[in-house]
């Protein structure tokens, strides 16, 4: 072999690779990693913003990362110990949040945004991406689960939507939608959350906030104390009357999702994202004419210790990592100034967490939505994220237990306690 | 050489063998140490701390986990299942591969293409064939719902029944490795001389007699190597099941693996999925020893 020419070869190789990669270095980048959104027009949303953002900082290379939603809950933690870590990256809130704020993998931005951030966004989008009194992301918005309706059914049934106030006038529109021969509920089962959802709910009206603080504080019996295993007889009220699609336990959100916008059941509880996601998933990828939809609010339970307007859904945001350069923060005042949640808002993508948004929204189920947000006053968070990554598992577990009623109320808070206090 | 030079026969001497033995050795352990010895230190290591992932483990609970997970009602659920999958691979696996193999061993055109088509199943990716046998499955519209029409029965959503459900699942793993193990026997049977087949139809023997008494016997070493991937496999299945029924409804489908991914891994119990690891790495070298054991008796004979 020819050493002499190939030594020179090396060097030369060596040398263009580096120079190569030399430009590479002239631009700061951010890194953003979200889950996959609902809808593919919020993704050309964000690469608008990118686009705007770049163009007026040039040097600056924003990358946006999406994995499903899955995917992303599995991949984070592993990815926040890497060199590889997001600087902005989707967050529920929540336990999740407090465990990643703990392990130190969050940056306080507090000194650069707290006063921004009071100005900007709701109190309660605020506190929720505050964790022991330090700022360490930015809310983008506040969902609301409430009970879709299909209005063709309902007539086809006689029923009155306005009239449902209570727990039980809902059981008994269940009841008479069954006799009619219509599927009084859709449900992702499979996928377990939608129907945590149900449970979440009633334990929300049984137990109200006082109640969920108590629990999560460990007082008395915690998640088995009396409000939560009433919780899980109401649920169980509503199983025993067989409402859910046969099969449930085989299908997914999307599925479900998809069905409702074919018109194939009168309920179908989820958060305000299914607007776009029902017609997205839809055979004629319309869904239910808006004319025809309503939107019915959980019901109250008669002597539970919830108020009425308690709400329960999500409050996401962005969380920013402990690594993110002063670029990246720069970035998130402004992906999510109002100005561009406006945006989002205006095409009934979500219903975001700023101050006085009401007069921006013109969807009329998402004005209302938001409405009751400002009104509300508890709202709690999804409880599979509340809880942490653990118990909210178990608690999904346990609503799909007790959808097919294989626990009993009793057991089924036990459970959720034994977790909690082993967690 | 002096007197005192070692013996030809202890003699270290740099001859080829040598030579290659140093040179591809080092590479292999280092792969091996990496990517098998150290992951499998670090979990048993794990196993004995409560973490949730992030950062370093750092609350000791010694023994705590395994205790956990031999007290969790899934755990054994799960162990029940691959069980199952086990019982099903060797009893109704193994034998309609021997069975498939006896029939298109020969080297013929249209055997040819039938053990392509019954190769197929075992080529595709776990991912992909569990998503289509869910919506084969399907009760509203898959095949299964087609099939139950036509019997003029309601639709029954066998993905979403607790007692039924793993059914499901181990006909997909039927069809999904079954070719692999009958190419494994057509292999071995195509070896087989052809002057021992020769000789049993001289004395008289009939179709099923020299398959009994020739064929089975003289292939016993690739049923065995067969029987321990069977064995094996059934223990890892994951990719499966994910699919079909993510752990199945009310963690009624769950397998090892996919219980130490789902109660381990998504709740961010990291300690306690490697609690789960390790017991797993304990069952395998048992039963691959225990199995050594029994090939070795069998050969001994």
């Amino acid at each position: 072999m020819n050493f002499k020419h190939f030594r020179a070869a090396a060097f030369l190789a060596a040398f263009a690779s580096t120079a190569l990669a030399l430009p590479a270095f002239a631009d700061t980048a951010i890194k953003v990693l979200r889950s996959e959104p609902g809808n593919e027009g919020e993704k050309a949303l964000y690469q608008q913003m990118v686009t705007a953002y770049e163009a007026e900082h040039p040097g600056i290379d924003v990358q946006f990362e999406y994995l499903s939603t899955e995917a992303f809950k599995q991949k984070l933690p592993t990815l926040l110990q890497s060199d590889a870590r997001p600087d902005l990256f989707y967050s529920w809130g929540g336990g999740v949040l407090a465990d990643q704020a703990a392990a130190g993998f969050l940056k306080d931005i507090t000194a650069d945004v707290a006063t921004e951030w009071a100005d900007r966004y709701s109190a309660a989008g605020v506190k929720a991406f505050t964790i022991d009194g330090k700022i360490v992301g930015a809310p983008i918005n506040a969902s609301e689960v409430v009970f879709w309706t299909n209005l063709d059914l309902a007539e086809k049934a006689g029923i009155d939507i306005a009239a449902i106030k209570t727990w039980d006038e809902f059981l008994a529109a269940v009841k008479k939608a069954k006799d009619a021969g219509v599927t009084p509920i859709v449900v992702g089962g499979k996928d377990k959350w939608p129907l945590h959802f149900y449970y979440g709910y009633l334990a929300l009206r049984e137990a109200g906030a006082k109640g969920f603080a108590d629990a999560i504080a460990g007082e008395g019996d915690g998640f088995a104390s009396a409000p939560f295993v009433k919780a899980g007889e109401d649920f169980k009220k509503l199983v025993d009357l067989a409402p859910f699609q046969p099969g449930f336990m085989d299908t997914t959100f999307e599925q479900a999702s998809g069905m409702f916008g074919d018109g194939k059941g009168l309920f179908h509880l989820m958060g305000d994202w299914d607007y776009g996601s029902a017609k997205q998933a839809s055979v004629s990828s319309k869904g239910i004419d808006d004319a025809r939809m309503s939107v019915l609010r959980f019901p109250a339970v008669e002597g539970g210790a919830g108020a009425a307007d308690d709400t329960f859904g999500g409050l996401n945001g962005w969380a920013v990592s402990s690594t993110a350069s002063a670029e990246a923060i720069d970035f998130l005042k402004f992906v999510n100034s109002p100005e561009n949640l406006a945006k989002g808002a205006a095409a009934g993508y979500y219903i975001p967490a700023t101050k006085g948004t009401e007069a921006g929204i013109t969807n009329p189920f998402f004005k209302a939505m938001s409405e009751h947000l400002a009104v509300s006053q508890y709202h709690q968070v999804f409880l599979d994220q509340a809880l942490g990554a653990d118990v909210g598992a178990t608690f999904n577990d346990v609503s799909a237990d007790l959808a097919q009623g294989g626990v009993t109320p009793q057991e089924a808070a036990k459970t959720i306690q034994d977790a909690w206090s082993m967690r | 050489m002096s007197a005192s030079a070692p013996s030809p026969a202890r003699r270290w001497r740099l001859d080829d063998r040598t030579t290659a033995v140093v040179l591809m050795l080092p590479p292999a352990l280092l792969l091996f140490t990496l990517f098998v010895i150290l992951p499998l230190l670090d979990a048993g290591y794990y196993s004995l701390f409560k973490w949730n992932g992030y950062g370093a483990p750092s609350e000791f609970v010694g023994l705590d986990n395994y205790a956990q997970v031999l007290g969790h009602g899934i755990f054994w659920q799960s162990v029940r299942n691959s069980v199952i999958v086990l019982v099903v691979s060797i009893v109704v696996q193994m034998p309609l591969a021997l069975l498939l193999a006896l029939l298109v061993y020969r080297q013929t055109p249209t055997n040819a293409a039938f053990r392509l088509v019954f190769f197929l199943p075992y080529i595709l990716a776990e991912i992909a064939s569990g998503l289509i046998w869910s919506f084969v499955f399907d009760g509203n519209t898959g095949v299964a719902a087609g099939m139950f029409a036509a019997l003029g029965m309601k639709p029954f959503f066998i993905l979403a029944d607790k007692d039924w459900a793993f059914f499901a699942i181990t006909v997909v793993v039927v069809w999904k490795y079954f070719g692999f193990h009958m190419m494994i026997y057509i292999a071995a049977l195509q070896g087989v001389p052809a002057e021992m087949i020769e000789a049993g139809k001289i004395e008289g023997a009939g179709r099923w007699q020299i398959v009994r008494h020739i064929l089975i016997p003289q292939i016993k070493p690739a049923l065995m190597v067969s029987g321990f991937f069977a064995v094996v496999g059934s223990l890892q299945l994951f990719d499966v099941v994910i699919p079909l029924t993510n752990g199945g409804p009310s963690n009624s489908t769950h397998t090892i693996v996919t219980y130490l991914y789902a109660f381990g891994l998504t709740r961010l119990k990291v300690g306690f999925g490697s609690a789960v690891g390790v017991i797993l790495f304990l069952a395998a070298i048992v039963v691959a020893v225990a199995y050594q054991r029994t090939l070795n008796k069998e050969a001994a004979r």
